[in-house]
C-alpha cells in the first residue's frame, strides 16, 4: 500500500513553509506524517504536493512563557510525555500524550499535527480545552491566536486556513491546589480513543472552588461538561458521579465498534473517574 | 519527481533518489534488499516495519524515505557485531521469543529503543514497550522473557 503520487517540498523555514503554501494550491503541511501517510496510503487524502516541516527546529520545544507553558507545534508526543516543565506544571498534557498509540508512534507524532487533524478519537484536544489552551496560528498577513474551545469546529475541521501554519500551543499556569487528571478507554486494537475524559478540580482551603470536564470520543469535537455544580460542594464520589452524569450530546458518533449511547455512557463513568482522580490530585 | 536523499544505513552511508511516495520500508527491502523490516499490516498497527531512526524507534511503513534524508537508520541487520548476535538476539534465541520470526526484527527494533531508555525495566513496563508491536504466534510471555534475558546482559 502506497500513497497517490505527489510532489515533495521541504521547508527550511515557517516563511518557506508559508511561501510553498501560497505557491501551491492544495497542498499539504506534512509534520509527523503518522496522521497524513495513513490517509495517504488509504487514498483518502492525495494532495498534489506535500510539504515537509518535519525539520522546522523553530517550531520544537517546550518553555515557559508568560506564567504558563509554551509547546511548539512539532514538539513530539514522547517529547511532551517525558518534558520536566510539564511534569511540574502541567503533568496532565505530558499524561494524556504519553498515552498516545504507542512508542512508535509518539516517536513521530506531533502535538500540532494532532490537533489539525483533530481525529475525534485523539487524545490532546479534550485536554486542551480543559486547560483553556490557547493555539497559535501564523500566515503570511500575520499571526493570531485561538482558544482551543473555538479551533475545534467538527470532525477532522479545525480553524486552521489554507494559508496558516500552526505555531505554538500555550497552556496557562494552573491554578494553586489544582488536580487533574486524563483517561481514555481505549480501541484495542488502534489505541486510539474511543472515549477520553480530561477532568480538572481545584480545593483551597478545603473548598471546591473550580472544576472542569471535557470529554472526547462522544461527539466530532471535545464535549465540555458543566460541573458546575461540584464548586462549593463536598467533593464526594456521589456528588461526582452526578455532575460527570450531565455528559450530553445531540449527536453522539457511532460506529461499528461502539454505538453513540454507549460512549456517552462510557464518557460518563470515565468523566466520574477522571474527576474523582483529579480531586485525589488537588 | 524524485527526491535526493543521503543517509546512513547501519553504519554505511547510502545514497540514493526516490520518488516521493516511496515508503522507508520499501527502500529498505526492495533497494537495499534489507528485508529485515518486514511489512505486516500497512497500517501502522503491527509494528513488524520497525526500526530505528536517529535512535528511536519508528514503523518504517509510515515514513517517507525521503523524511529519512540525513538521518542514521538501523535495521536488524546492523544489530550482530562482528559476527557476535546482539543480547536481545541472543534472548529471543535463548527463551523461545519467536516462532514464525515475522515480529521478531521489530520485536527487537522496539525492545532494543525501551532498554536504551530504560535499562532495567520491569515486566509491566516491558510490555507498555512492546505495546506497539503484535505477535500472533508466540504469545508474549517468552518475548518479555527473552527482554529480561537481554536487559540483565547488557547492564
Ligand atoms: C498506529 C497509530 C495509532 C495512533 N494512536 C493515537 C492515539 O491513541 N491517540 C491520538 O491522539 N493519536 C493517535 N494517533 C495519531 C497521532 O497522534 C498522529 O501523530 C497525529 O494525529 C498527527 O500528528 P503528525 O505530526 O503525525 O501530523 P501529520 O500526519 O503530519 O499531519 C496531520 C494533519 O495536520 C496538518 N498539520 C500538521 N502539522 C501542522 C501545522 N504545524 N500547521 C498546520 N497544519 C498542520 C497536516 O497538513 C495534516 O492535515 C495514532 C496514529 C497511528 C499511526
Amino acid at each position: 500500500m502506497y500513497p497517490a503520487q505527489f510532489d515533495y517540498r521541504r521547508a527550511g523555514s515557517v516563511d518557506e513553509a508559508l511561501g510553498l503554501l501560497q505557491e501551491h494550491e492544495d497542498a499539504k503541511l506534512m509534520a509527523g506524517g503518522h496522521s497524513l501517510i495513513p490517509m495517504m496510503k488509504l487514498r483518502l487524502a492525495q494532495p498534489p504536493v506535500v510539504i515537509d516541516i518535519g525539520r522546522l527546529d523553530e517550531l520544537k520545544g517546550i518553555s515557559e512563557a508568560g506564567g504558563g507553558v509554551r509547546v511548539g507545534a512539532l514538539t513530539t508526543h514522547a517529547d511532551i510525555a517525558a518534558s520536566d516543565i510539564l511534569a511540574a506544571s502541567c503533568p496532565v498534557l505530558a499524561e494524556a500524550a504519553g498515552h498516545i498509540g504507542d512508542a512508535q508512534v509518539r516517536n513521530r507524532g506531533t502535538i500540532g499535527g494532532n490537533i489539525a487533524h483533530a481525529d475525534p478519537g485523539s487524545d490532546l484536544p479534550p485536554v486542551l480545552v480543559l486547560l483553556g489552551a490557547s493555539v497559535h496560528l501564523q500566515s503570511p498577513s500575520g499571526a493570531r491566536s485561538v482558544a482551543a474551545a473555538d479551533f475545534f469546529q467538527d470532525l477532522l475541521m479545525t480553524d486552521v486556513g489554507e494559508d496558516e501554519i500552526l505555531t505554538h500551543v500555550d497552556v496557562p499556569a494552573r491554578n494553586a491546589g489544582a488536580g487533574a487528571a486524563y483517561l481514555k478507554f481505549e480501541h484495542p486494537a488502534s489505541g486510539y480513543a474511543v472515549v477520553g475524559a480530561a477532568a480538572s478540580v481545584t480545593v483551597q482551603h478545603g473548598r471546591c472552588t473550580a472544576a472542569g470536564l471535557v470529554v472526547g470520543g462522544v461527539g466530532a469535537v471535545p464535549t465540555a461538561v458543566d460541573v458546575s455544580s461540584l464548586i462549593g460542594a463536598d467533593l464526594s464520589d456521589d456528588a461526582i458521579a452526578t455532575a460527570a452524569s450531565g455528559l450530553d450530546t445531540e449527536d453522539p458518533l457511532g460506529d461499528i465498534f461502539a454505538s453513540g449511547d454507549y460512549r456517552v455512557h462510557v464518557g460518563k463513568v470515565y468523566g466520574k473517574r477522571a474527576l474523582a482522580a483529579a480531586r485525589d490530585r488537588a | 519527481m524524485t527526491v535526493s536523499i543521503q543517509l546512513e544505513v547501519n553504519g554505511k552511508p547510502v545514497q540514493a533518489e526516490v520518488e516521493p511516495r516511496r515508503l522507508l520500508v520499501h527502500f529498505l527491502r526492495e533497494d537495499l534488499g534489507l528485508t529485515g523490516a518486514n511489512i505486516g499490516c500497512e497500517t501502522s498497527l503491527c509494528g513488524a516495519c520497525t526500526i530505528l531512526v536517529d535512535g528511536s524507534a519508528v514503523k518504517s511503513c509510515t515514513m517517507l524515505a525521503a523524511q529519512a534524508d540525513g538521518a542514521a537508520v538501523t535495521t536488524i541487520e546492523g544489530l550482530a557485531r562482528n559476527g557476535e548476535l546482539h543480547p536481545l538476539q541472543d534472548g529471543f534465541w535463548e527463551k523461545h521469543g519467536l516462532q514464525c520470526g515475522y515480529c521478531t526484527p521489530g520485536m527487537i527494533l522496539s525492545a532494543n529503543y525501551l532498554l536504551e531508555q530504560n535499562p532495567s525495566p520491569s515486566d509491566e513496563e516491558i510490555r507498555e514497550g512492546l505495546k506497539g508491536n503484535i505477535c500472533r504466534c508466540t504469545g508474549y510471555h517468552n518475548i518479555v522473557e527473552a527482554v529480561k534475558y537481554a536487559a540483565e546482559r547488557m547492564s
